[in-house]
């Protein structure tokens, strides 16, 4: 069995894994995922730029219900598992993201970033996706 | 030019089996024109909002083809709040003396889905389940909670306040109270929100008549002014659902910006309001709203929560025909539901659920993906 990103560009893959923004050479300002264009300036020059691994927990809920499917493409009935989801500020951006857990999770609290399991395609791939975890407790890792 | 409601019609919001959104929005046009007492051959132009029903203005099959100008619009959950916009401009400039805007939906049960690229997000977005609203809620309230000290408590005494109301309300979707208890106790969605704090995608339609308020008095003794209407998207830094990422610098919410410009146009302020009807996705969206409408601070809702002041006799009566929670999303003709209780409001006609001392001025705010708002003001 293979292992697969869920979309290449999203993250780098396999080795030291980092979330890949973009930059506008005009304004500066970084967005995640990459995108052509800047949404402060409107300038069209955005340069590719890696987040890094780790920052802090800006907000966080709980997913206790399978979303729709389409678009959703994890797994569903009994094989639902709740999850967490939050942004995590990253130096100069907030991204959303799974996180690891559905208990013990802080506003504020340190996050470094995993890639983790998340279902398996109809060629039989594991596909990969990018989470959050505390750093210093317990998550789920490759 | 000033605007006048002289018209309301509401089609009971709930689950109406094989009825379709067409027939619904029909009986509240019908509902609407008895109010103002005018015949279709003399509305001179329409609006009409959905999501589901591609043409809304197939209406006219069921009333008549008059060959008048008539538009649909669509515009997320602030989709009534920018059609009644839409239908007051076109009297504002001039263009024609009386008109109609009109809502109607009907959607499957379970949270809102749409394709993500449709809404310039990725694919993967969608795929790891990140596409989807409710979250979005939950993250927002929780944050807000962390910030300004509400709790979970409070959200339950909103959620049970507009249960308690919608059981008042003979068109509303949901008619039994549900105590705190209950409400807390109900199933986890997404922390800290539960089920019953929730509202549902559900089926109705509303209609408005308006006019040129210089002819108003040929139609009501009682015509109700809409002194605002203004519709606002999210800015750079706004904490927005659909947002794979946020800037580090905030940025008000839409809403925000919505709620100021309307004042100003009005040349109202919160203070003079008697009634309100806020967008309450969830029991927090109300709370939030409460303040990003500048009704209070950030805070400050969790002592006005617990004294009652959101009560149908309180101080800022908020959602009294239930609000969404009690009424459900029927997303075109949700913003109308909230103008038809306000017009009933400010005529002294809202029965059981009738604020006492005679609300003036009354408001109303829409807010939903993709980050749009709408906001009314209405004045005897």
């Amino acid at each position: 069995m293979d292992r697969v990103p869920v979309a290449k560009g999203v993250f780098t893959w396999p080795a030291d894994p980092r979330l890949i923004g973009s930059r506008c050479a005009a304004c500066a300002i970084v967005t995640f995922p990459v995108q052509d264009s800047c949404p402060r300036c409107a300038a069209t020059e955005m340069a590719e730029h890696l987040l890094p691994r780790r920052g802090r927990l800006w907000a966080w809920t709980t997913q206790e219900f399978p979303p729709p499917s389409p678009p959703y493409a994890g797994p569903t009935g009994a094989a639902f598992v709740p999850y967490g989801v939050g942004y995590v500020e990253l130096g100069e951006v907030r991204v959303e993201t799974r996180l690891t857990r559905t208990e013990g999770l802080r506003i504020g609290m340190d996050m470094e970033l995993v890639l983790i399991p998340f279902r398996t395609d109809d060629d039989g791939n594991e596909v990969v996706t990018f989470a959050f975890r505390p750093v210093d407790g317990p998550g789920a890792s490759m | 030019m000033d605007v006048a409601i002289v018209g309301v019609g509401l089609h009971p919001f709930g689950r109406f089996g094989d009825r379709t959104g067409i027939d619904m929005g029909a009986i509240a046009i019908r509902r609407a024109l008895a109010d103002a007492g005018v015949e279709w051959r003399d509305i001179q132009f329409a609006f009409a909002g959905s999501y589901e029903i591609d043409n809304p203005d197939a209406v006219v099959a069921l009333l008549g083809l008059t060959g008048i100008p008539f538009t649909n619009v669509y515009n997320g959950c602030a989709t009534a709040a920018s059609v009644l916009a839409l239908a007051a401009d076109t009297i504002r400039l001039g263009e024609h003396d009386l008109g109609l805007a009109v809502g109607m939906d009907k959607h499957l049960p379970g949270a809102f889905s749409s394709d993500p690229r449709l809404y310039a997000c990725p694919s993967w977005y969608g795929e790891l389940g990140h596409f989807l609203t409710p979250k979005f809620f939950g993250m927002k309230i929780n944050r807000y909670m962390h910030d300004h000290g509400i709790s979970a408590r409070t959200l339950a005494r909103v959620a049970a306040k507009n249960y308690r109301n919608g059981a008042l309300n003979p068109n509303a979707f949901r008619r039994k109270p549900l105590s705190e208890e209950e409400i807390l106790g109900s199933r986890m969605l997404n922390h800290p929100l539960t089920q019953y704090m929730f509202c549902s995608p559900d089926e109705g339609a509303a209609a408005v008549v308006l006019c040129r308020a210089d002819q108003a008095h040929r139609y009501t003794d009682k015509p109700i002014y809409l002194r605002a209407s203004v519709v606002r998207t999210r800015r750079l830094g706004a904490f927005e659902v659909h947002s794979p990422w946020l800037p580090i610098e905030e940025t008000a919410g839409p809403t925000v910006d919505a709620s100021r410009a309307a004042f100003e146009k009005a040349g109202i302020g919160p203070d003079d309001v008697g009634v309100i009807q806020l967008q309450d996705t969830d029991a927090g969206a109300e709370v939030i709203h409460l303040a990003e409408n500048g009704f209070c601070a950030d805070g400050d809702q969790e002592a006005l929560v617990a004294e009652g002041a959101l009560e149908i006799g309180g101080r800022l009566p908020v959602n009294t025909d239930g609000g969404l929670i009690a009424n459900g999303e029927p997303i075109g003709a949700s913003g109308l539901r909230q103008v038809h209780e306000v017009v009933l409001q400010l005529r002294g006609q809202a029965g059981d659920r009738q604020v006492p001392g005679r609300p003036k001025v009354g408001y109303t705010q829409l807010y939903g993906a993709p980050g749009v708002a709408g906001v009314s003001i209405l004045s005897i």
